[in-house]
Formats: structure tokens, C-alpha cells, sequence
């Protein structure tokens, strides 16, 4: 790969631009890269590896039954993709991708514009809200946050350690912490009592998983040595100006234990916010609750030009997301004229193949792990919007009484969702808490309207844009 | 048959507010709305409430309108985040203060005295964080702004409160006027009769306007909008400038909402709107050197409505000039928010008296029909 360290190094246009460095986009651009379009790949993060595989060539944890097999996995894909001929610009911002696929990409303080033939956005998933009583105090986190502390710093949470939540990654983030040398004081397994009845209809697909022996492993090893509380039914964290408790309900008794910290998941949810603000069509998922990009088979979506490849398009996990990206790569290839549709549905099928093993699992595991409503609907004294300190009883009021009908139009009363994050991290919460106040379907209110830029940037690097040279000219001879 | 005594088409500012004046008179009134009220340049534009710089044809109303602005609560039982803390227009030079000294004679001349020229002194008490070059300005200090949709919904609501019957959701595909009563037929099928037919579709007015066979040129445009993260306050004003593009303002919890009118594209069909950043770095550019303690700001979020612009830059508000029983109140070309509470009104005491007190002659429609006869 061919490391870029200023915007000003991008050239004008390239073939594809690939969004993101996880397991997706690597897959992608080292696939695209080796029929030789011109590629650049554009990530946030230092290096490759995006969430799953954060820090991958840096992380400090190089024994690797730590962080585990599954994590190492990674570790191929990153060179594979080290190794191709695409341009790699790490750090840097796309807060802006039209659906004429312009892209406004930032790095260090100085934006750009640059137009791609083909775009695959590989941006992966975003942890799902938890709100609970409490949840905005000092020591509560995601769980997902404890993670990146752990693989990119080495470094786990102090004091007395409670995670709380249901969902696969919540055992795999379990076992690399307790692999560590970390302990937990609890486990609290909101994973609701009923679900493995709804889920048996797909187990016998989830048997022939890769998932299964996968997650037994992980479950066993952290059970064997943490104290797992399962069927929990209520939660809340408490304290004064800082987590010191947390208090939780089985089977309707209420108890509490002490904490510094609490860590919280609930599952992960499709990340939307660019796919949302280049116009690309959205679908309510009743099977993962939550708003899924619509594609196709190569994951093209509504918008030409315009893919999604990974757990953007719906979650499917690591594995999956690699080769969801090369099916991605190879529809773009066609569609530059560098293969043709033969090669591309020749190479497409041993993908599909491996796709589809991964693809059998999914339903079990969506349904088992299906968060209880009681987590996902604010309560009325529970903070809904964070930036904007919104709680579900404010917006109950605001629906019943305003008619108002979505979470775009509750802006204007409560300022939810205008806050820094624009409602990308609240937005299922306030969806959902509307949806039940209506008793409507969560695909009748709909989505927050999100626009660009994706990503704050400055009024100083947005004032570096010029007029190209060509648009002047062009304004001249009109 | 008719359905209503009124039918009104378009649910932003004019339309709810000619259905709240309508129903307040008496009439039964159905609004039909193809998205939701307020969904459009109406609830997205930058809520300034002001009558500084307005075209001379427009001062009357927007004077008249001011009134209602002051005590907005008790006509729609809601504040709409209504504030007065005035709007200046920045001059940046010499040659900029002579043209706010010319146009505060003009208005003097014609007898309006709410305009006023300030000098660098009281600017800068007024605007301490403005850029050390500015010389004075103009200011208008009975104006202000409000927010737009919470005012778009609580015109809408208490339009319904008072019996206006609001269809959402299903755009008027035809209307045409058969035995004296104009029928709106909707995209689902559903016709909605009445002896009147009023035209406040904004965007969308001209093919209402056609379709009565009235065609009128409009543009559809979307001007930009951005808006930046809380910041310390420092800015109580709403701020123009006098030789660029730029409206500024700050919100009681510390965000910055800049536009002033760089259009980005629309696409009214789809309802889609596409930003020029270009224009936006130029917009950034001009509040930085305005005000420099805006370097550092991040921006959180752009957008852009939908409106329509006449080539004259005013509105059309009347009667139509060839059709019995229609009205129109649209092409408010970027600056109609301000002038919701008062054409409201105008059109109703149109629909009920035939007449109003208020000068709209250099608002008739008839005048690009006469341009197009020249």
C-alpha cells in the first residue's frame, strides 16, 4: 500500500474509494487494488483494523491467546492489504459523500473534495444504546469502549468491574478481559428468559454454523470464572456524582452491588449515518432492530455508484464482513470494466459460499440475543438524548400532546438529537420510545434526516475549500 | 360536492396560517399537505423575524406582520421561541455605511422610521466580539427570530384546534374547478372539494398554479444552512451583512446558525436537496473574518431547504387573475417566515370580504402576466 499523509497528496479522482479499514474494507481494496484500478482507502483510525481488529499491527497484547484466535484473524487480512497497490490515507474524515460521489475527505486541519467512479462504504456497526437509569454518569461506559482501551493500550477498567447486557461480542469482550488478567465482579445477563424458545426454530441452521463452536467456547471459559447473573430484567446505575452501585432485578427481586464501573451492550447496530446522508434508502429490520441500508446481493444500494460492504449492510460479524467486501470489489471491478460479468460471478461463488455458512447462523443468534424492550424504550426519568440531556418522559409528553410524529420533527420542542452527535447515537432510543408511545411500527416513525458533514469539521477547514481551477473556468465562460 | 368551505394546499407557515385566519373567521377548512406541515423550507428555514432590508413593496406587511410577531402567543397559544433582541446589518467599510445611511433615508422618506444607522461605538457595544474593520451598521431592534417549525406546528395546531381538518402525507396530484367548486384530486385517488382554492404549495406552487390554469415562472431553489457546536455566548443580535452573503446567529444555548442565501440544488420531486460546499467555505469564510472568535468553531450539520423564488424577488399574494376562487400566497424567494403571521390573515379577509387594508397591488400575480404579454 502506498501511504498518503496529506489531503493535498489525494489525486483529483480515483476508480474506488473504499470507506474504512476493518475486516471489509482491507478485503475490498486489496481485491480492487490487485486488478489495478487506481484505490484509495480512507480511514480515521492510525492504522488498519477498524473495531474488530483495532490495532492489529500496534496492539501492545502480542501474546495472542489474549486477545484470541479470532482476533489474529485480522492480522492476515491487514497484510494482505499492506502488501496491494491501493492508496491507504489513515486519520482523516470523509464528512461528506454525495450521491454524484463527491467525497469531502479532512485530515490534520485541511479538507479536500475528490470524485470517485465507484464508492464502497465499509463503516462498519455501532454499539446499540442502552439507556438505563444512570446511564450518563462517570463510570458507566459501552463495553465496546472498554475494548479499544484494552486492545489499543493494554489497559482494562480499575476498581470493582460489573458488564451488563446480552449479545455474542458481550462474551467475546468477557473473555479477552478475563484472558488479560482482568476479573469482573459481575456479568449481568439481560438476555430475556423466553428467548431461546424463540430462537429454537433456527437452531438446527445456527448447528451448522462456524458460530457455534465459537461461541460455546467463549461462553464455557467465562462462566468458568466470572460470577454470571442471568435473566436480569432491570438495571440502573447509581450514584451521587459517580458510579458507586449498580442495581439490578432477577426474577422480581431487586439487589444491588457495588461498582466503580459498569459496562454496558446490548448488541451492535448497522452504522447508517453516511449511507443515511447520501441518500441510499433505508429499511426498518424487525429481525435486528434496527435501520438497515437496503442492498443487493453485491451490497449496491438505491444510490449508483454506491456500495456497502461489512456490518454496515446489516451485521454478519468479521468473517462475513471480509468477504461481503470482496463481492463488493468484484461488482465494482465489472462495473469499471475490468472483469466481466462471467469472472465476476465465476469469483463471486466460492465467496457466496463461505457468506452463506456465516449467513445460517445469524437468525438464531438475532433472535436469542434480541435486546428485552425495557432496554432499548427510555423510561420516563432515563436520559434518552445525551447531548441534549432528553429523557423519555419528555419526549412521551411532546409526542402525546404536540402531534408530533417522528424523531425529526421532536427537534424543534426538545433539541433532541441537535446535539453534537445529531442524534447518530441516540437515534434507535428515540425512534423506538416514539414508536410506543404511538403504538405504531418503529418503520412508521421513521429515522432522523442525517446530513452532512458525517463528521464535525471546523469552519476553518471548511473555509480552505477554493473553487477548482476548472469550475472557475467554467463560471467564466458562462 | 364540497367537502369544506376552503380548501388550502401546502402546510408551511402561509398555508397553516391561512387555515388558523380561515377557521378563526368561521369557515371550515381542510389543508392538504403532501409531507407534513413544516417539512419543508417553512420548519428548515433560519427563523429570522425581521423587517431590516426588506424590499419597499414588502415594508407595510412585514410592519403589520412585526405586530403579531410581539404577541405571537395569543394567536397560536405557543411562544415559538420567539425572541426580540434586534437584527443589524454590519457595514464593513466607509462606501458600506453609506449605503445604510441612504437606505434608512429612503425608508424615512417613505415614512418608516424602524431602521436606524449606528456608528462603530454602539456596534461594538451591541456586537462585542464583532471584527475590529467594521465601521457601523443598520438596525432594526424590535426584530428578531423564533424557531421555525415549533412555529409551523403551533400555527397547524391550533388551526385544528379550531376545526381545520389537516390531511398529511398524500400530495395534490390535479386541481380543477367544475359548477363553481375547485376539486383537489390527491395522489392516492381522494378528491376534496370547495368553493375556494388556496395556493400556498411553496415549492410546489407553480404546479398547483398551472394546473388551475394560471402558470406562473417560478424557481425552485434551497438555500444553505449550517449550524456549529455550542460555543461560549458572545452574540446576542441576529447579524447581516451590508456588501455580502451572510446571516448569523446565536442561539440561547450557545450554537451558531450561519446562512444568509447561498443556494445549494433542489430536487422537489424526490424532496432531496444537494449542498455546495464551495459556497459553504465562502459562507464560513465571511462569519470568520466577521467575527473571529468563530476560527476554531465546528460545524455539525448543513442543510438546505426547499422554496421557491419569483424572478423579482416578491412574492405573489391575491387573487388570481383568471380564475374565480382562488388565491395565492407562495414565492416568498428566502425571506416569507417573517411575513407567515400577516398574509395569513390577508388571504383570509381576501377570501371572506374580497378586500384587505393592506397595499398587496405590487404582489398580484397578474404581473408576469402582463410581463409576458409586453
Amino acid at each position: 500500500m502506498n501511504t498518503l499523509n496529506e489531503v493535498s497528496e489525494l489525486a483529483a479522482a480515483y476508480d474506488l474509494v473504499v470507506i474504512g479499514a476493518g475486516p471489509a474494507g482491507m478485503a475490498a481494496a486489496t481485491l480492487a487494488a490487485g486488478a489495478g484500478v487506481s484505490c484509495l482507502l480512507v480511514d480515521e483510525n492510525p492504522a488498519p483494523g477498524g473495531q474488530i481488529y483495532r490495532g492489529i499491527g500496534s496492539t501492545p497484547l502480542t501474546e495472542r491467546r489474549l486477545l484470541g484466535e479470532e482476533y489474529w484473524k485480522g492480522a492476515e487480512i491487514a497484510s494482505a492489504f499492506a502488501g496491494s497497490a491501493a492508496s491507504y490515507l489513515p486519520q482523516a474524515t470523509v464528512w461528506q459523500l454525495s450521491p454524484e460521489r463527491e467525497l469531502g475527505i479532512s485530515r490534520g486541519g485541511r479538507t479536500r473534495m475528490i470524485r470517485a467512479t465507484r464508492v464502497i462504504m465499509a463503516t462498519g456497526a455501532l454499539e446499540r444504546p442502552f439507556p438505563i437509569p444512570g446511564w450518563t454518569l462517570p463510570g458507566v461506559m459501552t463495553a465496546g469502549a472498554a475494548q479499544i482501551l484494552l486492545k489499543t493500550a493494554g489497559v482494562a477498567v480499575s476498581g470493582k468491574v460489573v458488564l451488563a447486557g446480552t449479545g455474542p461480542l458481550l462474551w467475546l469482550i468477557a473473555a479477552q478481559y478475563l484472558a488479560a488478567g482482568k476479573r469482573f465482579d459481575a456479568i449481568l445477563d439481560t438476555t430475556p428468559k423466553g428467548s431461546w424458545r424463540k430462537a429454537l426454530s433456527e437452531l438446527p441452521r445456527f448447528l451448522a454454523s462456524p458460530y457455534l463452536r465459537k461461541g460455546l467456547r467463549l461462553m464455557a471459559t467465562v462462566r468458568g470464572s466470572a460470577r454470571v447473573i442471568s435473566g436480569v430484567t432491570a438495571l440502573a446505575a447509581e450514584g451521587s456524582d459517580h458510579l458507586t452501585q449498580v442495581r439490578y432485578t432477577v426474577a422480581g427481586r431487586e439487589s444491588v452491588i457495588d461498582a466503580d464501573h459498569l459496562l454496558l451492550h446490548q448488541g451492535v447496530v448497522p452504522n447508517i449515518n453516511m449511507a443515511s446522508a447520501s441518500g441510499c434508502a433505508i429499511d426498518w429490520d424487525d429481525e435486528q432492530l434496527a435501520f438497515v441500508p437496503r442492498v443487493d446481493a453485491w451490497g449496491a444500494t438505491s444510490v449508483g455508484g454506491i456500495a456497502i460492504a461489512g456490518d454496515g449492510a446489516g451485521i454478519a460479524g468479521a468473517e462475513a464482513a471480509a468477504e461481503r467486501g470482496r463481492l463488493a470489489a468484484l461488482d465494482a471491478l465489472a462495473a469499471l470494466g475490468r472483469i466481466t460479468p462471467e469472472e465476476k460471478a465465476r469469483r463471486a461463488a466460492p465467496i457466496r459460499a463461505i457468506v452463506a455458512r456465516y449467513d445460517r447462523g445469524r437468525a438464531f443468534l438475532d433472535r436469542l440475543y434480541r435486546p428485552a424492550e425495557q432496554f432499548r424504550v427510555a423510561t420516563d426519568a432515563t436520559v434518552a438524548c445525551r447531548c441534549e440531556e432528553v429523557t423519555g418522559g419528555q419526549i412521551r409528553d411532546v409526542v402525546a400532546n404536540l402531534n408530533v410524529l417522528g424523531p425529526n420533527q421532536l427537534k424543534s420542542f426538545l433539541r433532541c438529537g441537535m446535539g453534537p452527535c445529531q442524534g447518530r447515537l441516540c437515534g434507535l432510543t428515540v425512534t423506538e420510545t416514539i414508536a410506543r408511545t404511538r403504538g405504531v411500527d418503529p418503520a412508521e416513525v421513521g429515522y432522523y434526516r442525517l446530513r452532512a458533514p458525517v463528521k464535525p469539521i471546523t469552519l476553518a477547514e471548511l473555509a480552505t475549500l477554493e473553487h477548482s481551477e476548472a469550475e472557475i473556468k467554467t463560471v467564466a465562460r458562462g | 360536492m364540497a367537502t369544506s368551505d376552503v380548501l388550502v394546499i401546502g402546510g408551511g407557515l402561509h398555508g397553516c396560517s391561512a387555515a388558523l385566519q380561515l377557521s378563526m373567521r368561521g369557515l371550515l377548512v381542510r389543508l392538504i399537505e403532501k409531507d407534513y406541515p413544516g417539512r419543508h423550507a417553512s420548519g428548515v428555514n433560519a427563523g429570522g423575524v425581521r423587517r431590516l432590508g426588506r424590499a419597499m413593496p414588502e415594508v407595510p406587511l412585514s410592519i403589520a406582520s412585526m405586530e403579531l410577531w410581539h404577541r405571537i402567543e395569543d394567536l397560536v397559544d405557543d411562544d415559538c421561541g420567539f425572541e426580540s433582541h434586534g437584527q443589524i446589518k454590519v457595514a464593513e467599510s466607509e462606501a458600506d455605511l453609506a449605503l445604510c445611511r441612504a437606505r434608512a433615508r429612503e425608508l424615512m422618506d417613505a415614512g418608516f422610521d424602524h431602521e436606524e444607522v449606528i456608528g462603530q461605538s454602539e456596534l461594538r457595544e451591541l456586537l462585542p466580539a464583532v471584527a475590529e474593520h467594521c465601521v457601523g451598521g443598520l438596525i432594526s431592534r424590535a426584530d428578531g427570530a423564533a424557531l421555525p417549525f415549533r412555529t409551523v406546528q403551533a400555527f397547524r395546531n391550533k388551526a385544528a384546534r379550531l376545526g381545520a381538518d389537516i390531511v398529511e402525507g398524500c400530495g395534490t396530484a390535479t386541481v380543477e374547478r367544475r359548477d363553481g367548486v375547485w376539486t383537489a384530486t390527491l395522489a392516492d385517488g381522494t378528491r376534496h372539494s370547495a368553493p375556494v382554492l388556496v395556493n400556498a404549495a411553496g415549492a410546489w406552487a407553480g404546479t398547483i398554479a398551472a394546473a388551475a390554469g394560471e402558470p406562473v415562472p417560478l424557481e425552485v431553489v434551497a438555500p444553505m444552512l449550517m449550524i456549529t457546536e455550542r460555543r461560549p455566548h458572545f452574540l446576542t443580535p441576529v447579524v447581516g451583512a451590508t456588501s455580502r452573503t451572510l446571516s448569523f446567529k446565536q442561539f440561547a444555548n450557545g450554537t451558531v446558525l450561519i446562512g444568509g442565501g447561498y443556494l445549494g440544488r433542489a430536487d422537489p420531486a424526490s424532496n432531496r436537496t444537494e449542498l455546495d460546499y464551495v459556497k459553504l467555505g465562502e459562507n464560513a469564510r465571511t462569519a470568520r473574518e466577521l467575527f473571529p472568535v468563530m476560527r476554531d468553531a465546528r460545524l455539525v450539520r448543513a442543510w438546505a431547504g426547499i422554496e421557491a423564488r419569483m424572478a423579482d424577488g416578491i412574492p405573489v399574494i391575491g387573487p388570481s387573475g383568471t380564475q374565480e376562487g382562488l388565491f395565492h400566497s407562495f414565492g416568498y424567494s428566502l425571506h416569507g417566515f417573517q411575513l407567515g403571521p400577516i398574509c395569513g390573515a390577508i388571504i383570509a379577509e381576501l377570501v371572506v370580504s374580497g378586500r384587505t387594508n393592506l397595499p398587496i397591488e405590487p404582489f398580484s400575480i397578474g404581473r408576469f402576466a402582463a410581463a409576458a404579454a409586453a
